[in-house]
């Protein structure tokens, strides 16, 4: 009897053990976008949505959560945020691709819309079908990026990056360039070379402490957003190579590069930070959004001593999507509240706190865009300067890898002739590496 | 396994049964002791299997098929958005990778960077090993600390030693200033990219090769260095010629499994430089293998190149074992 009895311990045992391990491996596969204690998606009898974002989008920092759910008695919003869009956006396609683990909405950067929309538009929901949506309402061109072919709309724009020049009135002053944002704006008016040839002047007069501009990333980035077509033509083909305006853009670039007008850096790294902090430019393309860098970056006594003046030529730099995947669980819900989060109404909300710029002209008369200004920038009415910026900024053919293509020139090409390359040879270098990244 | 246990199992069967016979012994309780003890036999046989599963599934799904599956795809043009969608291009990113210069370049820098790193690292270990091999007041303290860079993340190192190689504000060109030398491009430059990789590397190895060159210091019988002290040997003659020669076998393991780790490379190189880590700096300078393949795959989203570069650096490491164990073997023969 007892022998038995261990027996059937034992087996009891083993099955349990292999039972476990099957129900383990099958739970490894299985959703890991709940979190748990809500499975069914259920917190204390309210609906739970989830918002996977990246970077600082402000939503939360806007006090918009709140506003929803107290408009929504039903609803409870959690955001999962990753820092940075470079970590969100290869674990968004992974989730996409194998349609599992995906938030009920998803942000989608607009360096990556156009390879969202070309190959994963059917796991969205079209939003241009969702309740309350006005496609007017939107800048047209920034409708299009979201909008397939075939007329289907897989994300709604939160923000755009409508892009002016801020400079250092203290350090153009001893330069001696004027320091009055109309008369600057009007130094370098419709022409990128006009830019490079004050920073000549700057340079003349300022000397060896301070550079003119931060990056060389930075200016060649800024240039090539101000143009309609850049790395592909309408058709989708790559035509970076033999586009005019972009090897025009690059000897520019490299031009300033050259002279020493730029400093040798990368934007948004950590000695790039530290540049910001110790005072070494004296401008800096400059979306919205780049006001809350420089802001942070800075040491307190940099406050007021920035303005804002209008670029040579308007571009766009930044701007995302909020997009609903089909397979999420509270899809109704979800478009709802991404129909609400970008309404005019939320995004002038939005850019009072945090600068983002409303991607929707609605806002542009209201009083929290109107009325904005910015402690770094002193009085200057920012939110004025950025919406004639936004009215003029041309349709651009955006293509699927333009962020390769783009890092390609500015990381592996005109950084080299800061750090004494010719411009020969670092367009050769980005070239080199670009079409061995692009070729599958 | 089963066959140990078959062996064991007829006793059971034979010996049990016909040692107490039961009284009214009944065709019933036969057939039930025949159906037990078949039970107990196909028990014996099967349950060591599930025992051990848990490893083979395990590997199954997340060694085994990995593998093949990245091998299936490295014959075909796939992109990571649509990874169900191949098409077949037989060894196409095989050959290929012949003339791919960035992939020979970063072999390169993977053999120059694992050198750099390795050799000082272990001739560093060895030296501390044999000082906290002496006794010394607070010897565990010292040896807790040896360990610390080990404990600490990658990340967290990387990141600390991104700002002391910094080019304007770092603290070691700060320091060179002092000296009289200018500022150093650590990023930028080739070698010197490849020697601040390194030293983290460095960094965070030496000590945990000390403590396994020290465990096996102290395996070695003290009267062996006592005798050689009676003889007057000093103790650097004591070092090379007790402690070298004991330590033959430990400093093969650790040469072993420094020149793996050091063909992987990955973390280091990585963070080195926040925006441009996956392509190893502007000129690819210190692009390692493992970031070659991770820039392929993930940024680039080539899902076939990268399995093709992953199976590839598979082979590599193979023909290193192979020749890592053709050494050791003439060692020992030597010896």
């Amino acid at each position: 009897m007892r022998a038995a009895r261990t027996r059937t311990a034992r087996k009891a045992m083993v099955l349990a053990a292999v039972v476990s391990l099957g129900a383990g491996l099958l739970a490894g596969c299985a959703d890991d976008g709940d979190d748990s204690g809500s499975s069914g998606g259920d917190s204390g009898g309210k609906t739970k949505i989830t918002l996977g974002l990246f970077g600082t989008m402000g939503f939360k920092e806007a006090g918009l959560y709140t506003e929803y759910e107290k408009l929504h008695p039903d609803i409870k919003i959690e955001e999962n945020v990753i820092e940075r869009n470079e970590n969100y956006y290869p674990a968004l396609v992974n989730h996409l691709t194998t349609n599992s683990g995906l938030l009920d909405v998803q942000a989608i950067e607009v360096g990556n819309i156009a390879e969202v929309v070309e190959t994963q538009a059917d796991k969205f929901t079209d939003l241009s079908k969702a309740e309350g949506v006005k496609p007017g309402a939107w800048l047209d061109w920034k409708w299009q990026q979201a909008t397939t072919k075939d007329g289907a709309t897989i994300g709604l724009g939160t923000d755009i990056g409508p892009m002016a020049v801020c400079y250092r009135k203290d350090l153009f002053e001893k330069a001696g360039l004027p320091t009055d944002r109309e008369e600057v704006g009007k130094l370098w008016a419709g022409d990128w070379g006009k830019l490079v040839e004050t920073g000549e002047k700057y340079k003349k007069a300022a000397g060896k402490d301070t550079y003119f501009m931060d990056s060389p990333g930075g200016l060649l980035n800024a240039i090539l957003s101000s143009e309609e077509q850049r790395f592909y033509d309408a058709s989708g083909k790559v035509v970076y190579k033999d586009n005019p305006a972009v090897k025009a853009a690059f000897d520019l670039t490299a031009k300033a590069a050259k002279e020493g007008l730029v400093q040798s850096q990368t934007q948004f790294q950590p000695a790039w930070d530290q540049t910001i902090s110790n005072s070494k430019f004296a401008t800096v393309a400059c979306p919205p959004w780049m006001l809350g860098t420089i802001k942070g970056k800075s040491q307190p006594d940099a406050a007021g001593k920035w303005d804002v003046a209008a670029p040579p030529k308007a571009g766009n730099w930044g701007g995302t999507f909020l997009g609903v995947p089909k397979s999420g669980k509270h899809v109704k819900e979800a478009e709802a509240l991404v129909t609400w989060l970008t309404a005019p109404e939320q995004q002038a909300k939005l850019f009072a706190v945090q600068g983002s710029f409303p991607s929707a002209p609605g806002a542009y008369g209201m009083s929290q865009v109107t009325g904005a200004k910015n402690e770094m920038t002193g009085d200057a009415p920012i939110g004025e300067i950025f919406a004639k910026a936004a009215s003029s900024i041309p349709t651009q053919v955006i293509g699927p890898k333009d962020q390769i293509v783009q890092q390609g020139l500015s990381d592996n090409g005109v950084i080299l002739v800061t750090q004494g390359k010719s411009a020969k040879d670092a367009w050769e270098t980005a070239v080199k590496t670009i079409d061995n990244n692009l070729e599958k | 396994m089963t066959s140990r246990h078959d062996t064991a199992a007829p006793p059971a069967k034979g010996g049990a049964a016909p040692g107490r016979p039961p009284a009214g012994d009944t065709a019933q309780a036969e057939r039930k002791r025949a159906r037990l003890s078949r039970r107990w036999q196909r028990d014996m046989r099967w349950s060591p299997y599930a025992f051990i599963s848990p490893f083979f599934l395990l590997f199954l799904a997340f060694g085994l098929f990995p593998l093949i599956y990245t091998g299936w795809a490295s014959l075909h043009t796939v992109e990571l958005t649509a990874p169900t969608d191949m098409t077949w291009v037989g060894l196409r990113n095989y050959t290929r990778i012949f003339d791919d210069e960035f992939f020979w370049n970063a072999a390169r820098n993977t053999l120059t960077i694992g050198v750099i790193s390795t050799v000082p690292q272990l001739l560093m270990a060895m030296g501390i090993a044999h000082i906290l091999n002496y006794k010394l007041r607070g010897s565990t303290f010292y040896r807790v600390v040896m360990l610390a860079p080990y404990a600490t993340s990658i990340a967290a190192a990387s990141l600390v030693f991104v700002l002391l190689f910094g080019r304007d504000y770092g603290m070691i060109n700060w320091v060179l200033n002092l000296v009289g030398i200018d500022n150093v491009d650590w990023q930028n430059g080739h070698w010197s990219s490849q020697f601040a990789v390194s030293s983290i590397i460095i960094w965070r190895w030496t000590g945990y090769n000390a403590l396994i060159y020290l465990a096996a210091m102290q395996a070695i019988p003290q009267d062996l260095y006592e005798s050689a002290a009676l003889d007057g040997a000093s103790r650097w003659r004591q070092f090379v010629h007790v402690t070298l020669p004991s330590l033959r076998p430990t400093i093969l393991f650790t040469v072993v499994v420094s020149t793996i780790g050091a063909s992987q490379v990955f973390g280091e190189p990585l963070l080195f430089d926040a925006n441009k880590g996956a392509s190893g700096g502007s000129q690819h300078q210190f692009q390692t293998l493992g970031l070659y393949l991770y820039e392929q795959g993930w940024i680039n989203q080539h899902l076939g190149r990268a399995s093709a570069i992953a199976w590839t650096m598979f082979l590599i490491l193979i023909v290193i074992g192979l020749v890592n164990s053709l050494i050791s073997r003439r060692l020992r023969a030597s010896s």
